[in-house]
C-alpha cells in the first residue's frame, strides 16, 4: 500500500471489480450528476496539476507568483529547475537509493511471504490456524512501536544508515499483509492440481516452484506493486534508520525544513517523486485495485 | 531428495507419507523465513518497547509509570492525544461518506473509469508528496496560494477593495477612524459645502487618476464638497484647498440624516468632487465609508496555529477519498439489481431506494471503510509533518508524529518515546480484535 497503512485484509482474493454496466438510458437523464461529478474531477485534479505547473516556472518567479500564471504566459515554462536538480548529483543518488530499496525489498518479501503462505494454504501442521490468526493480528500493529529497540539493535550491528537494514524492516512490516493476502489466493488454487503433482511425485519444495508460484502470479503482481509503492513512498523508516541513506522522500524533507526560499528544489524533485508511482500505478491499475478489494472487501 | 526415493522409503514403512520429522522440516524450512522475520523485527520489538516505556530517557533507571504519567500531563503530548481523537472523529466519517457519494454518483455517468481515476490517483502519491501538494496550495499569499487566490476571486467580487488603506483627517472637524469611516463634525444643509481634508496617505496609495483638487459651487437643494489629500509639498493649510493638492478619486461619500441614517451615498470624482442633488431642507452629515479604506485580501493563514488541524485533514481526504469510493463501488457492483428494481416498481423514490435498500446491503462494505480508515487515522503521520509548517507543527501534532519527534528528532527520550508507541499500539487494539473476528466469521 503506498501510504503508512497498508489495507486491512479480511478476506477471500478474488472479487467483482468490473465496474458495473452503466445503465444508459438513465445515464443520459442525469445532466446535473454528469456536471458536479466533472467540477469535482477538475477539483480533484487542481493540486497534482498546480505541483506540475509549479515545477515548470522559472526559478526567479518561483517564490512570488503562483502557477497559474504559466497558464497566461505559457512561453515561460522552462525545464531548466529539472536539469538543475539532475546536475547536482544528490537527487540522482536518492532515486537510485529509493529505486534499491523498493525492488530489493519487494523481491524478499514476495519469496518469504510465498513460502508462509503455501506452507498456510496446503500443509497440514498443528496450531496452523491459530498461528494464521496471529499473523493476521500482527496486521494493525503500528511499526511505530518497533522503532526504538530496532533503531539501537542496528546501532549495535552496523546495519544502521545501509539500504539493507531500511529493506529488511520494510519485508518484516510488509509480511502479514504478504502472508495474508497470498494464502488467501493460494488456498483457492484447486485442490486435485496439487494432489495430482504429489501422486506424481513431487516434492513440497516442487510443487511450490512449479505449481503454486505460476497459478499465484496474479496474487503476487497485486502485492508487488502494492509493496512497490509503499516503499517508494515510506518517509518515517527512512528518516529514522538512515542518515546518509537518503531515498527521495528524506532528501525533499531535508530540503523542506527551509521551505519557502527553496521551492524551485522541492517542486521538481516532489513531481519526480510522484511520478514514478504515478506510471506505475497507472501501468498496473487492474492489480492495484483487485490487490485493494481483496485487503478489504468482503 | 529426490521424488521416487521419497515415495520408496514411504512404500517400506507402509505409508504414503513422509515420516513426520521430515514433515516438520519442510514446514519449518516454508516457515522459518517469515517467522525470523516477524520475531526480530515485529514481535521482539514490541516486547522491548513496552519494557522500555519503563525506564528513563537513559534506560537505565527503573521508574514505573512515570513516563505514562509525563505523557498524559505534557501540553503538546496532550494536544496530540486530543487531535487524534478529533481525527478519529472527523475523518473516517467524512471519508467513507464522501467514497460512498462519489460511488453511487459514478453509476450515473458514463465517464465512470476516467472519474474513478482522477479520483483514486492521489492514492498512488505519497502522502508525504501529497502534504508537499498542499502545502503549495496553502500559502498564505493570495499571489502564490492557489486556494487564498480563489478566496480572493470571490473577497474581490463581494467586497472590492477601498482606493486608500491609511489617512487620517487634516483637521479635527472630522472625526472616526478608517474602520467606522470618517464623519465630518458639523452638520450641513443643502447648498452648502463639505470639505473632507485627508492626510497621511502614503505617495504610492495616491490614485494614479488623481486630478488637482477643485471645490465644486455650492448649488441650491444640494449638498456639494471635495474629498482631497489636504497636504502638498511644503505641508500648506490644513483645512484649505490649495494648488498642487490633489483630489481623491473613488472615495464613497455618504449623507445621513439628522439620526445618522444613510439617505444617500456617491463617489468622487477625478478632482475629488461630489454632490447630492434634490435633498429637502434640513440637516445633514457628510461622511467618508469605512469601505473607502476596505483593506485588500491578506489571505487566509490556512497553515497558522488555527486552521492547519482542518488544512490537514482536507489534504488526507483528498488522498484517502478515492480508496473509500473504489471499495464501495466494488460492493455497490455486488448490490443485487432486482432488489432496486422490486423497490422502484413498487414506487419507492430514488431516495428512498438509496436509504433503505442500498446502504442496508452495503452496511459490511461501509464498515470495512470505516475501520480501515479509523486505523490509518490512529497512525497518521507523514502529511502532518509535511503539511504543517515546523511554526504550527505543535498545533497539528498526533500521537505518530509525537512518538518520532520525542525519540528522533533532538530529544531523543528513549523512555517517553516508547511510551508513546505502546498508547499508539493499544489504541488499535480494538480494531485487531474486530479484523480478527470479522476473519473467523468470513472462514468456511
Amino acid at each position: 500500500m503506498t501510504t503508512t497503512t497498508r489495507p486491512q485484509a479480511t478476506v477471500a482474493p478474488r472479487q467483482p471489480t468490473a465496474p458495473h454496466p452503466v445503465r444508459s438510458a438513465r445515464a443520459l437523464t442525469y445532466a446535473p450528476v454528469n456536471i458536479g461529478l466533472a467540477a469535482i474531477g477538475l477539483l480533484w485534479m487542481v493540486p497534482t496539476f498546480g505541483l506540475l505547473l509549479t515545477s515548470l516556472m522559472p526559478a526567479s518567479e518561483i517564490g512570488t507568483k503562483g502557477w497559474w500564471n504559466i497558464l497566461a504566459e505559457p512561453s515561460k515554462a522552462t525545464l531548466e529547475n529539472y536539469r538543475a536538480l539532475f546536475d547536482d548529483n544528490e537527487l540522482t543518488t536518492a532515486l537510485i537509493t529509493t529505486a534499491e530499496i523498493a525492488v530489493g525489498n519487494t523481491v524478499l518479501l514476495i519469496l518469504v511471504a510465498a513460502l508462509a503462505g503455501y506452507a498456510f494454504a496446503w500443509i497440514e501442521f498443528p496450531g496452523r490456524d491459530a498461528l494464521f490468526l496471529c499473523v493476521v493480528g500482527l496486521l494493525v500493529v503500528p511499526l511505530q512501536i518497533a522503532l526504538i529497540p530496532i533503531f539501537s539493535l542496528y546501532d549495535d550491528t552496523g546495519l544502521f544508515d545501509t539500504v539493507l537494514g531500511l529493506i529488511l524492516f520494510h519485508v518484516a512490516f510488509g509480511l502479514p499483509f504478504a502472508i495474508f493476502l497470498l494464502r488467501n489466493f493460494f488456498i483457492g488454487i484447486p485442490k486435485d492440481l496439487l494432489e495430482a503433482a504429489r501422486i506424481d511425485g513431487a516434492t513440497e519444495v516442487g510443487i511450490f516452484f512449479r505449481v503454486v508460484l505460476p497459478l499465484g502470479l496474479p496474487a503476487i503482481a497485486s502485492l508487488a506493486i502494492f509493496q512497490f509503492l509503499w516503499t517508494w513512498n515510506d518517509l518515517i523508516v527512512a528518516l529514522t534508520f538512515g542518515r546518509d541513506t537518503q531515498p527521495i522522500t528524506v532528501a525533499i524533507f531535508s530540503q523542506m525544513r527551509q521551505f519557502g526560499s527553496n521551492i524551485e528544489i522541492i517542486a521538481p524533485a516532489s513531481f519526480i517523486s510522484l511520478a514514478i508511482p504515478l506510471c506505475v500505478f497507472f501501468a498496473f491499475q487492474r492489480y492495484f485495485v483487485q490487490g485493494l478489494l481483496a485487503g478489504s472487501v468482503k | 531428495m529426490s521424488a521416487p526415493q521419497r515415495s520408496a522409503v514411504g512404500a517400506e514403512i507402509g505409508e504414503a507419507v513422509p515420516r513426520p520429522w521430515r514433515r516438520r522440516a519442510i514446514t519449518a524450512l516454508f516457515l522459518a523465513p517469515a517467522g525470523f522475520f516477524l520475531a526480530v523485527w515485529v514481535v521482539y520489538p514490541t516486547i522491548a518497547t513496552v519494557i522500555r516505556s519503563f525506564f528513563d530517557r537513559s534506560g537505565e533507571r527503573f521508574v514505573g509509570l512515570e513516563n505514562y504519567e509525563t505523557l498524559f500531563t505534557t501540553d503538546t503530548l496532550v494536544t496530540a492525544i486530543r487531535n487524534n481523537a478529533i481525527w478519529v472523529g472527523v475523518v473516517p466519517a467524512l471519508v467513507t461518506a464522501i467514497g460512498l457519494i462519489f460511488a453511487v454518483l459514478t453509476e450515473r455517468i458514463r465517464w465512470t473509469t476516467a472519474f474513478k481515476t482522477v479520483v483514486f490517483m492521489p492514492m498512488a502519491i505519497s502522502l508525504f508528496a501529497a502534504g508537499v501538494i498542499w502545502r503549495l496550495m496553502y500559502e498564505e499569499d493570495p499571489d502564490r496560494g492557489t486556494i487564498n487566490a480563489a478566496v480572493r476571486v470571490i473577497d474581490d467580487a463581494i467586497s472590492p477593495d477601498g482606493v486608500l488603506t491609511v489617512a487620517q483627517p487634516s483637521t479635527p472637524a472630522l472625526a472616526g477612524s478608517t474602520k467606522r469611516g470618517y464623519v465630518l463634525r458639523t452638520p450641513v444643509r443643502p447648498g452648502q459645502r463639505a470639505l473632507l481634508g485627508l492626510t497621511g496617505i502614503p505617495p504610492r496609495e495616491l490614485p494614479d487618476d488623481a486630478a488637482p483638487a477643485a471645490v465644486p459651487r455650492p448649488a441650491p437643494g444640494a449638498v456639494t464638497g471635495v474629498v482631497w489629500r489636504d497636504f502638498r509639498p511644503g505641508g500648506g493649510t490644513p483645512g484649505r484647498v490649495e494648488r498642487q493638492e490633489p483630489g481623491l478619486p473613488g472615495v464613497t461619500v455618504e449623507l445621513r440624516d439628522a439620526a445618522g441614517r444613510r439617505v444617500a451615498s456617491t463617489t468622487t470624482a477625478d478632482d475629488g468632487s461630489f454632490r447630492f442633488d434634490g435633498l429637502r431642507g434640513g440637516q445633514y452629515r457628510v461622511a467618508i465609508a469605512p469601505s473607502t479604506f476596505a483593506e485588500p485580501f491578506e489571505g487566509i493563514p490556512w497553515l497558522g496555529p488555527k486552521l492547519i488541524m482542518p488544512a490537514v485533514m482536507i489534504a488526507y481526504i483528498w488522498v484517502w477519498a478515492g480508496f473509500a469510493m473504489v471499495v464501495i463501488a466494488a460492493g455497490l457492483a455486488a448490490v443485487p439489481q432486482d432488489l432496486l428494481e422490486a423497490a422502484r416498481t413498487d414506487g419507492a423514490t430514488e431516495w428512498q431506494v438509496f436509504r433503505r435498500v442500498t446502504v442496508p446491503v452495503l452496511a459490511p462494505t461501509l464498515t470495512v471503510v470505516f475501520v480501515t480508515m479509523l486505523i490509518n487515522v490512529l497512525k497518521v503521520f507523514d502529511i502532518v509533518l509535511s503539511v504543517a509548517p515546523g511554526s504550527s507543527q505543535d498545533d497539528a501534532n498526533v500521537i505518530a508524529l509525537a512518538m518520532w519527534r520525542t525519540s528522533f528528532s533532538g530529544v531523543n527520550d528513549f523512555g517517553l518515546g516508547s511510551a508513546i508507541a505502546v498508547l499508539l499500539c493499544l489504541l488499535v487494539v480494538p480494531a485487531l480484535v474486530l479484523n480478527i473476528r470479522r476473519f473467523r466469521r468470513e472462514e468456511p
